[in-house]
């Protein structure tokens, strides 16, 4: 195994101009991360910004109802409503240290824009956000929520206009520039380091959630479960229990309609291998190696690729990875409103789908802990449409 | 590996007192018939070498005038089998070198040693692959090589001396120097460090370098005082074939160069 590599999986397929950038992320990485003084900054403004640790919740009716303990790790009470200002904060402490004015990023449905903007209003930092087209009028509301903290958001017209042209647009901007800006990458994917980066600012999930278990319970669970798009709230809860094999490790993808031959977002189910955005990971592709486009309801994990690591702990079997289609996620989501009161995003309603889905097969008495990756108020619009169409 | 005929076409033309001419055409562009008619007209209007691009669809280099026509390619049905099928099937080869150049995805699943003895067959005699930097490159290269083809490697205006050395050990034809920090289509003026950069990029590469992106018209090289021994251009000839207009047309410009 090699620098950058999961295994057979990661890697730094990019341009030679982006090389001289991505290696010196790479430095700050090793050098500036592991300090004292960053780590103490950094905890410092997860507690009194993001407002960490958040809750391990025991979900006292539908623990009931299904026999085992669900447990809910409520990232969707961080600032901003999901994860993602784990990884924006951190990134940009460290591109303030590494001397940039600028942070960077694409996304998708938003969420991970809204937190680079809002990291970067917080740091004094400048931010320029690319956004598919397509998601611009979908998420209307988070590009609003953007220009608010002063965010420069630039609509990406090419290709399929949504997440994957996006991080086109957003590497061909980096190109020209790097000197002044750091490419806050909004998943654990993309080229070597920023899989690696994004882990271990998106870690603090699952540490938290097994010092709030072991407090609580006295033990580990037994299963994990989070929602796979790129991979960075999966990775952030599982990484912690990666070294225990007594903990169950699952990964929920978009299966999209779920009708045959329908488009969806489940890469480590049916995709295969192949290079896109800097990794080797497994991909929505042709056989002739052109990229597909995806779909899920979820905005959040329509993308046709996943980060390297996933496809590697696949592939050694510690972790497998199930999938969940809309309908599924749509009806968890109605049932944690109503049994719980707490209205979850669609992307994490998928992994909450596969417990409820899967509740025969789980060992009566056991606990299971959910990553409640963010809040579903930003999904309003989908959900009202999905109740138009009798969906729910 | 001997030395490279893509090698001996650029110093032929040095020989000649010329710039080599590297015009990059998409394959399949504008439309399957035309592109077969504008290979032979680049070939015998002086092109040393030429670039058919393989269609990808995320083309992260890219320009907006290069990712368009990549992706009407696509649309076409255009892959690499049909580039290397029609390659195969012509009764003559191109006086031209051919070289190949995409991202590494379409390559990767068509298989590198299968891929490597096609290539051969068809008469290619290298590849450029914008997101496979010098860590990434080995399989393919290596493959290419037990074929005789080269792996053309791309460097640019931050490529650092120590790493234009990492490179010297396993560059092979050319070396292709990206004349801006940014992706290609075309600039009315390239950077004014180019010229510093270029001189350094030749003395530790020690081969034949060819200067891309960005070029749109001859006066841009000679600025440059004969430090780039070919030049590469193509979002300016794109956008003249996609005007109707034909590619020799475009070439009789850089005659001279
Ligand atoms: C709430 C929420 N969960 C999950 C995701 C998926 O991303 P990742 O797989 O990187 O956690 C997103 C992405 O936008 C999101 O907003």
């Amino acid at each position: 195994m090699h620098k950058g590599y999961f295994g057979d999986y990661g890697g730094m397929f990019v341009p030679e101009l982006l090389m001289p950038p991505l290696l010196e992320v790479e430095k700050a990485y090793e050098e500036i991360v592991p300090t004292k003084s960053f780590q103490d900054r950094l905890n410092q403004v997860l507690r009194d910004f993001v407002g960490r640790p958040t809750p391990l919740f025991r979900c006292p009716n539908l623990s009931a109802e299904l026999g085992f303990d669900l447990w809910l790790k409520r990232e969707d009470l961080a600032h901003t409503g999901a994860h993602k200002i784990n990884n924006t904060i951190g990134q940009g402490l460290l591109a303030k240290m590494m001397g940039k004015t600028t942070l960077m990023a694409e996304t998708g449905a938003g969420q991970h824009g809204v937190a680079t903007a809002t990291a970067a209003a917080m740091l004094g930092l400048k931010s320029v956000v690319f956004m598919g087209a397509i998601d611009v009028v979908r998420q209307a509301h988070n590009v609003h929520r953007m220009k608010l903290m002063g965010c420069e958001v630039i609509p990406v017209h090419s290709g399929t206009q949504t997440l994957k042209d996006a991080i086109n647009a957003a590497l061909r901007h980096w190109i020209s520039e790097q000197a002044s800006t750091h490419y806050c990458f909004g998943t654990a994917a993309g080229p070597h380091p920023f899989p690696l980066l994004v882990r271990a600012f998106q870690s603090v999930i699952g540490r938290e959630a097994k010092a709030q278990m072991l407090a609580a319970t006295g033990r580990l669970p037994d299963t994990v479960v989070a929602c796979v798009g790129g991979g960075s709230n999966a990775i952030g809860m599982f990484h912690e229990f990666v070294p225990h094999p007594e903990v169950e490790i699952v990964g929920v993808e978009a299966a999209g309609t779920g009708e045959p031959g329908c488009f969806h977002s489940a890469p480590l189910n049916v995709g295969t291998d192949g290079v896109l955005h800097g990794m080797l990971t497994k991909l929505l592709q042709t056989k002739e190696g052109q990229i597909l486009p995806s779909h899920s309801i979820a905005p959040g994990l329509d993308y046709p690729g996943v980060g390297p690591e996933h496809a590697h702990l696949q592939a050694v079997g510690r972790a497998r990875y199930e999938s969940v289609n809309d309908s599924q996620a749509l009806a968890a989501f109605s049932t944690l409103c109503r049994k719980e009161g707490i209205l979850p995003a669609l992307e994490s309603s998928h992994a909450l789908a596969w417990v409820l889905a899967n509740r025969e097969t789980i060992r009566p008495g056991s606990q299971v802990a959910v990553c409640l990756s963010g809040r579903g108020d930003k999904d309003m619009g989908i959900i009202a449409e999905a109740e138009a169409k009798g969906l729910m | 590996m001997g030395l490279s005929i893509l090698t001996q076409k650029i110093e032929a033309a040095r020989a000649a007192g010329r710039t080599a001419l590297i015009p990059f055409l998409p394959g399949g562009y504008p439309d399957q018939t035309r592109f077969w008619e504008e290979m032979e007209g680049l070939d015998t209007s002086g092109a040393d070498i030429i670039e058919i691009g393989v269609p990808f669809s995320d083309p992260v280099a890219d320009g907006p005038v290069v990712e368009e026509a990549s992706l009407a390619c696509l649309e076409h049905g255009i892959s690499l089998q049909w580039i290397l099928d029609g390659l195969k099937s012509r009764p003559t080869r191109f006086q031209a070198a051919i070289v190949l150049m995409g991202y590494y995805n379409p390559f990767l699943q068509y298989g590198l040693e299968a891929f490597a003895s096609d290539a051969a067959e068809a008469g290619v005699s290298g590849c450029i692959i914008p997101d496979l930097p010098l860590e990434e490159s080995a399989p393919l290269r290596e493959a290419l090589a037990k074929k005789g083809l080269a792996l053309v490697y791309l460097v640019g205006l931050n490529t650092e001396p120590e790493r234009l050395d990492l490179y010297a050990r396993h560059a092979a034809g050319f070396v292709y120097f990206v004349s801006v920090l940014g992706t290609t289509g075309v600039r009315e003026l390239l950077p004014e460090e180019i010229a510093g950069r270029l001189k350094v990029a030749k003395e530790r590469l020690g081969l034949p370098i060819a200067l891309g992106f960005g070029l749109k018209s001859p006066d841009q090289l000679k600025a440059l005082g004969g430090l780039a021994d070919a030049a590469v251009f193509g979002s300016a000839l794109i956008s003249h074939v996609k005007s109707g207009r034909p590619a020799a047309e475009f070439m009789a410009r850089w005659q001279g160069a």
